[in-house]
């Protein structure tokens, strides 16, 4: 039985883990910006990690259930209310049919996720129910929900009353830090400019999307001269239009960092000096604007050892919840 | 060419094959790419060959990064050694030149051009060192192009034109980006021309619209049916000059669904094409126009 949409916060969209496979085409993955969020909410409600939620940035939206249902809401705090009465985040509720579920305003942390045992269950579009809105893909036609949207819902079996421990819920400092893997282009910076990047606190801009995060506030790097290679444009920030990892780290005209995310463009002419390791994708997910930043520089090794870690974090909650 | 290897964080390799663009870097990334492609190596979960490189994505969890660099390698150094022959297609694009929607919208966003008096094809003209606008056109839809990458966002294709280094048309970017581009407008940055699938920002010149959907998720196009994305890596084309009368008629076409693009199969051989350029074009148009 579908859930209203009475009012739809920002920008909430539906996504899962996303639809890998096409990226080669200019579909990007999309899906969760912080996955670890997604899965735990998903848990709590007794649905496949993988199954589609809600995902609203700064602000919650209002939905009226026409059935009874069982909620989570993790990721960044936005204290979820069932007709005005607060509920825990983290730990699973019951919604009446009737009930409408509405949200405080923002704590901590950038985007909520909101799951209901049964998965929202919009129809597939390349083997994935996320929304990429650029390409007018996947969740309700395409876009972010909009007030009077039916969203419909699959069987679900949840209990209420399940609760993630809270040393295993994840955020991110009051400073972040992000580890990044030196690469791809980096030898076109001067050595200056390589040492600037990681010892300056850069600030998270208002350009911050589910394509990119665009940092501010650093010392502008300073390139290699060289004779621009054909295909490339004159500026030298520019390489020849080549794909761009997610994670990536690009600096047009040397100024402004951007980190590439789940709906990133696949590729362009603007050169990378390096890229976020994959355990560190998720906190992006939950930086505000204005987040003092920091990039840390690592190896392969280090950056292994952080996915273990993250992995670990996440089979810890499945037993949590498990037992 | 000595390709470069790079890891991009734990889950990508990126592979530069070249950093200057040219038919033989483009060659060597797609023959590399389908190399991987067909050799199906445990977690690898896409492949993207661009303009002079290609990237690799990877499950760390299943594969260790340094068993995959040197898969990649082995691979590498076989395409190399391969017969740079390609079996494709090719598409005739129709063009509408000068249109009046690139129009408005390049007027719009006049102070963010080199050129704040002329229009982006005006310049462009200029600057190659053609006598006039219509003799940039010829030289523009003369010639066929090559798909050479896809990407930026979904289903945009950029193409690079199948002729010798000096007859490359370079430009650059708008000074800075633009906010608004019409939908199917066939634009240029660098050397590279492209077709914008959505709506949406972009800093390439505005030479002309097409009045031919390349990019569907509804799949309610017919030719668009099996597969929302128009082009491959790989696909010739050929953009054929149209005027007003006949882009209103293509796009009836379109909203009626019974528009048909001009396609062909065409096998592709690089060392043919480097014997005698215009010739090897030529053939390749017959083949498109034949019945």
């Amino acid at each position: 039985m579908p859930i209203k949409v009475n009012a739809p916060g920002l920008v909430t969209t539906i996504q899962d883990l996303g639809r890998p496979g096409y990226y080669h085409l200019g579909i990007p993955i999309s899906g969760a910006m912080d996955r670890f969020a997604l899965r735990c909410a998903n848990m709590l409600v007794g649905n496949d990690e993988g199954a589609a939620a809600l995902e609203a940035v700064f602000m919650g939206p209002e939905l009226e259930f026409t059935e009874d249902a069982v909620v989570a809401v993790t990721g960044a705090e936005l204290t979820p209310k069932v007709d005005g009465e607060a509920q825990e985040t983290w730990t699973s509720f019951p919604v009446k049919a009737g009930q409408v579920l509405s949200f405080d305003y923002l704590k901590s942390g950038a985007r909520a996720y909101i799951a209901v045992a049964g998965g929202i269950d919009t129809p597939m579009a390349l083997g994935s129910r996320s929304t990429y809105v650029i390409g007018a893909l996947g969740g309700v036609d395409g876009r972010p929900i909009q007030p009077g949207d039916m969203l419909p819902v699959g069987q679900g079996n949840g209990q209420s009353g399940l609760s993630v421990p809270a040393n295993l819920r994840r955020g991110p400092g009051s400073t972040a830090e992000l580890r990044v893997i030196p690469g791809l282009y980096w030898h076109r910076l001067v050595e200056e400019s390589q040492r600037s990047f990681f010892d300056d606190t850069w600030k998270v801009a208002p350009e911050c999307d589910r394509m990119g995060y665009r940092f501010r506030d650093g010392t502008a790097l300073k390139f290699v001269e060289r004779t621009p290679p054909f295909g490339a444009g004159s500026d030298p920030s520019n390489i020849t239009d080549a794909c761009y990892p997610y994670g990536s780290i690009q600096v047009p005209g040397g100024t402004e960092p951007i980190i590439l995310h789940r709906d990133a463009v696949s590729g362009g002419g603007y050169f990378m000096l390096g890229t976020v390791i994959s355990a560190d994708m998720d906190l992006i997910g939950q930086m505000q604007p204005h987040t003092p930043t920091r990039f840390v520089s690592v190896d392969m090794d280090a950056a292994l050892t952080a996915r273990h870690d993250r992995a670990s974090q996440l089979d810890a909650v499945r037993s949590a919840l498990a037992a | 060419m000595e390709p470069r290897y790079e890891f991009g964080g734990d889950e990508h390799i990126f592979v530069e094959v070249s950093e200057d663009m040219s038919l033989e870097a483009f060659f060597i990334s797609l023959s590399v790419a389908n190399a991987v492609r067909e050799s199906k190596i445990k977690g690898v979960t896409e492949i993207c060959p661009a303009n002079a490189s290609f990237q690799i994505k990877f499950d760390p969890d299943q594969i260790k990064p340094n068993d995959l660099l040197a898969e990649l390698k082995s691979l590498e150094s076989a395409a190399e050694k391969a017969e740079p022959v390609l079996k494709t297609r090719i598409v005739e694009i129709p063009v509408y030149y000068q249109d009046p929607w690139t129009h408005e919208t390049l007027m719009r966003f006049r102070e963010r051009h080199q050129d704040p008096n002329g229009t982006d094809i005006d310049y462009a003209a200029r600057i190659n060192g053609f006598s006039s606008v219509d003799e940039f056109i010829q030289a523009h839809s003369g010639a066929p192009w090559f798909v050479s990458m896809v990407g930026f966002v979904a289903g945009l294709p950029f193409m690079y034109q199948m002729v010798d280094r000096p007859r490359q048309i370079e430009v650059p970017k708008y000074l800075r980006p633009r906010t608004d581009t019409p939908k199917l407008t066939v634009g240029y940055g660098g050397s590279f021309a492209c077709i914008y699938s959505v709506r949406g920002a972009g800093g390439y010149q505005m030479f002309g619209i097409t009045p031919m959907p390349i990019y569907d998720p509804k799949q309610e196009i017919s030719y668009l049916r099996d597969f929302m994305v128009f082009f491959n890596p790989g696909d010739i084309v050929k953009f054929k000059p149209i005027g007003r009368d006949e882009y209103d008629a293509d796009v009836e076409a379109v909203e009626a669904n019974r528009f048909e693009p001009l396609i062909k199969e065409v096998t592709f051989s690089l060392d043919e094409f480097n014997t005698d350029v215009d010739a090897y074009n030529a053939k390749i148009l017959e083949t498109l126009h034949a019945n």
